[in-house]
């Protein structure tokens, strides 16, 4: 299993029925993919759309029908449209139970950096510093490390995204949560070890005596 | 209102002008009034819009006949010819969180001079900003905007100027209409008063200002 589809199944077991979910570009679109059997979400897309389906088929695109990234979307039975202003109250103002996004660096605290490489890529935080700001629950999905070097650091050497801890962060390596601001091991991945999740983790990381498999 | 044809429309606004234009990623923007300014040479534009889109795409094409002074924008990842830009120090751009963007339209368009938000409370985006503290939280204090025109792309317009919009090429353009000095719309059909349901107006006729004539 590549490490994508390892995170995104990973996350995809957070997701429970009724719940309001807003899934970033990448590795966390791909969540969708492997919701569990049974369970019936609502995925928001942040320029207008409670609803989104899978992407349509060949020749089904419809001009005015798309993501947060401009790409074509379905929208599922009992789907709805707003402006912007709706959209962003849904997030800041408490409706958003779940986001899934992208991770540069989250420093030992659970702060996440992802909007900026200062001097290098200078995208825009977009959605970004909203989504974490005020879902309910924020889940990081990202690889442990980039071009070797641990993504999870003592302090962030990239601007912050909001100085509101993440829940979780889920990697081809690890599930990490946050209790008390202290990054904790929760889970490791199949054929890796506590060592292993050490090793390629800067941040001082809690290990409880008893570290769960991820069961995927 | 009044209705107007596509170049009169677009000789209405003055080089240096600043422009509220909607759409998000390109879908829900009125093409045809940025190809008339790009069309018509128009210089040193402040544009205050969601994204620029992509090269050639909606408000891309401003970006790639360097029509633009300033934007005030909360993404331009997609579009590397506004990096560039910025980078080269020849377009301005503010880079705003869209929920905070968003926001500070709805209050210049609602009367209110800005709003209080947690969004970027210790981060870069908080230089220069007051932080206000409200039961035990803190918030920002992000100042209204508002803009000389707003360029407004519906589905539906009436001959009295109600408009309706179709999924998600609503997002900016129901907000910006309420913001800008002078509303300018485009419309996919221009359709009989009474066509869109009173429960299904979006955008109230009184606000707008011109209705580009479609041809």
């Amino acid at each position: 299993m590549d490490a994508q589809t390892i995170i995104a199944k990973r996350i995809a077991q957070e997701l429970r029925t009724g719940m309001l979910v807003n899934l970033g570009i990448g590795i966390p679109t791909l969540v969708a993919n492997y919701l569990p059997p049974g369970v019936n979400v609502f995925f928001q897309s942040e320029n207008g759309l409670v609803g989104t389906g899978p992407v349509p088929e060949e020749g089904m695109a419809h001009p005015t029908l798309t993501d947060a990234g401009g790409q074509p979307v379905t929208a599922l039975p009992g789907a709805c449209t707003f402006d912007s202003a709706v959209s962003f109250g849904l997030i800041r103002g408490g409706h958003l139970d779940m986001t899934v996004l992208g991770g540069l660096q989250v420093d030992k605290q659970g702060r996440l950096a992802n909007w900026m490489i200062p001097g290098k890529m200078v995208p825009g935080m977009g959605g970004a510093m909203d989504l974490v700001s005020g879902a309910k629950r924020v889940v990081v999905a990202m690889q442990h490390t980039a071009k070797g070097k641990p993504k999870i650091v003592k302090e962030c050497s990239l601007p912050l995204t909001s100085v509101r801890p993440v829940d979780l962060v889920v990697t081809e390596l690890a599930v990490i949560s946050f209790p008390d601001n202290r990054a904790t091991l929760v889970e490791t991945a199949p054929g890796v070890s506590v060592a292993d999740v050490v090793k390629n983790t800067e941040a001082e990381l809690v290990v409880p005596p008893q570290v769960a498999q991820m069961a995927i | 209102m009044k209705t107007i044809a596509l170049d009169q429309a677009v000789a209405m606004i003055p080089d240096g002008a600043s422009l509220m234009i909607g759409g998000f990623m390109g879908v829900g923007t009125p093409e045809r009034l940025v190809d008339e300014l790009v069309r018509q040479g128009k210089r040193d534009l402040t544009v205050i819009a969601n994204d620029t889109a992509k090269p050639g795409v909606g408000i891309g094409k401003l970006v790639n006949a360097k029509s633009l002074r300033k934007a005030i924008v909360s993404h331009i990842g997609l579009n590397p010819e506004t990096q560039k830009q910025m980078m080269a120090g020849t377009t301005n751009v503010e880079l705003v969180p869209q929920g905070t963007l968003i926001e500070r339209i709805r209050a210049g368009g609602f009367g209110l001079g800005g709003i209080l938000t947690p969004t970027g409370v210790g981060t870069v985006v908080e230089e220069g900003k007051r932080r206000i503290d409200v039961d035990g939280r803190s918030y920002l204090l992000e100042t209204a905007l508002r803009a000389d025109f707003a360029l407004v792309h519906a589905f539906l317009a009436d001959y009295l100027g109600n408009l309706s919009y179709a999924l998600t090429a609503r997002n900016f353009n129901p907000v910006i209409a309420m913001a800008a000095d002078t509303v300018v719309v485009t419309a996919e059909h221009i359709v009989p008063v009474g066509l869109i349901a009173p429960d299904h107006v979006v955008t109230p006729a009184p606000i707008v200002d011109y209705l580009v004539t479609n041809t």
